[in-house]
């Protein structure tokens, strides 16, 4: 069994002396582990949100297999070294990757997605909106999408500003203005693409795919949510970009 | 009572499992080590073994820096000659012999026990962060060096260190990445190369 294909590397630990456990999410076959000789020539292309071109080989498929070749695409990993903010949403995007994604499956868009986050992380204006787009993308992924396309209470599809934690569905404000303080809010941004982007709507992002990914993935898992993420956050108001 | 598999005795057989769990040697180089020492008992064996055990109680972490050694503080706190004003961070006590070995630093140093990393779970409470921004603190320090690997866990470490001593109003710096001694620009990986522009200064 094997393939060939361009991936992103989530990361990679020693396993034994001279060798590394390397995982890498790649487009068409998903999130895969193989082993790679450790050493000065691989170690730094295995830095997460690199893209490499890798080959993936094991007599049977169920085995943890190895990479043959591993050759370094885009070191975006290296790119983003000397920002701590793009660098925490890039640990945080591989660490929400390897928590919920399932090992071998494909998932396209996803894999789309977190390129489009990765090469647009250079740039500290725009990546954190992307960063929240992201996440909502992951729960789609793994089925779990909210339904931002109408109200939930009245058919509407314009003037949406809260989200059902319980059901994922989208209410206008007169329909939710009611039931405020046990709904989160939908910043625009999410459901239209040409919205500027007001004070705080990140931050209303992140509570909002925040909640859905702690209750109906890591929560289903029996894991919190990745520590990556918490510090992201802390990083983001820090850097005052919530 | 020897099993079928033993080819030796009990006693070899749990050196051997035991030498194969130094780093450098597997199975079989641990048969071939535990040989040599069994051949070699007076000039080898026991030597080693006399080493082990006053290694084992003696050399214990320093209070201060948390490096090796056998008191406390270690050979390089206690050190006057050392400057207090600078305080270089390194993630293990393998990085400040690195260090020393070079002998670019006269400062002190100060040992984190590792680095943030998400994959392994290591979060900043298992670190020796405390005790740095007690150190950092500490009148006359003017800067510290954060010497930590040019590595995404390695990094995000610094960038959270660094944000934690900024109201210390102190220097805080790293090391810069780029061109090894020696090294051909021809044989670099791109990330390496591009950090080189990224950190290039006027000459």
């Amino acid at each position: 069994m094997e393939w060939t294909d361009h991936a992103i590397v989530l990361g990679a630990r020693h396993f034994g002396e001279g060798k590394l456990v390397a995982e890498v999410f790649s487009r068409e076959h998903g999130r895969y582990g193989g082993v790679v000789h450790a050493g000065r020539k691989n170690q730094p292309i295995l830095q997460a949100g690199n893209v490499v071109h890798c080959g993936w080989k094991a007599r049977l498929s169920e085995q943890l297999g190895f990479f043959h070749p591993l050759e370094l695409a885009e070191p975006h990993a290296t790119k983003l070294l000397d920002d701590a903010t793009a660098l925490a949403g890039l640990s945080s995007a591989v660490a929400l990757i390897r928590g919920a994604a399932a090992e071998r499956q494909a998932y396209r868009q996803l894999y789309d997605a977190l390129m489009v986050l990765i090469e647009a992380m250079p740039d500290s204006e725009i990546w954190p909106a992307l960063y929240t787009r992201f996440e909502l993308g992951l729960l789609a992924a793994l089925g779990y999408g909210l339904d931002l396309t109408r109200c939930a209470v009245t058919g509407e599809n314009q003037g949406l500003a809260w989200v059902s934690p319980r059901t994922g569905r989208a209410a206008t404000y007169d329909a939710g203005a009611p039931h405020a303080d046990v709904l989160l809010k939908l910043p625009a941004f999410l459901v239209d693409t040409q919205a500027e982007l007001q004070p705080g709507d990140v931050a209303d992002a992140f509570a909002l795919a925040g909640h859905f990914l702690e209750r109906r993935v890591f929560d289903h898992k029996g894991e919190g949510m990745p520590e990556a993420r918490r510090r992201l956050i802390e990083r983001l108001g820090f850097a005052g970009r919530l | 009572m020897r099993s079928k598999s033993a080819t030796a005795a009990p006693e070899i057989e749990a050196l051997i499992a035991l030498l194969a769990k130094v780093p450098g040697l597997g199975p079989r180089s641990a048969r071939r080590a535990a040989l040599q020492l069994l051949k070699k008992k007076d000039a080898l064996m026991l030597p080693l073994a006399a080493a082990l055990a006053e290694a084992a109680d003696k050399v214990g972490a320093c209070s201060r820096c948390g490096a090796l050694d056998t008191q406390d503080p270690c050979a390089l706190c206690a050190n006057p000659e050392r400057d207090d004003g600078l305080i270089c961070v390194v993630a293990e006590v393998g990085d400040v012999w690195a260090l020393e070995r070079a002998g670019a630093f006269r400062g002190r140093y100060h040992v984190l026990g590792g680095v943030l990393s998400a994959l392994d779970g290591v979060r900043p409470e298992h670190l020796r962060i405390t005790a740095l921004l007690e150190r950092a603190s500490a009148a006359g320090v003017r800067e510290v060096i954060l010497a930590l690997a040019a590595t995404v866990d390695g990094q995000t470490t610094a960038h959270y260190l660094a944000e934690r001593l900024q109201p210390l109003n102190i220097t805080i710096s790293r090391l810069s990445h780029g061109v090894p001694v020696g090294g051909e620009l021809d044989l670099l990986d791109d990330g390496t190369l591009f950090a080189a522009l990224q950190s290039r200064r006027s000459t």
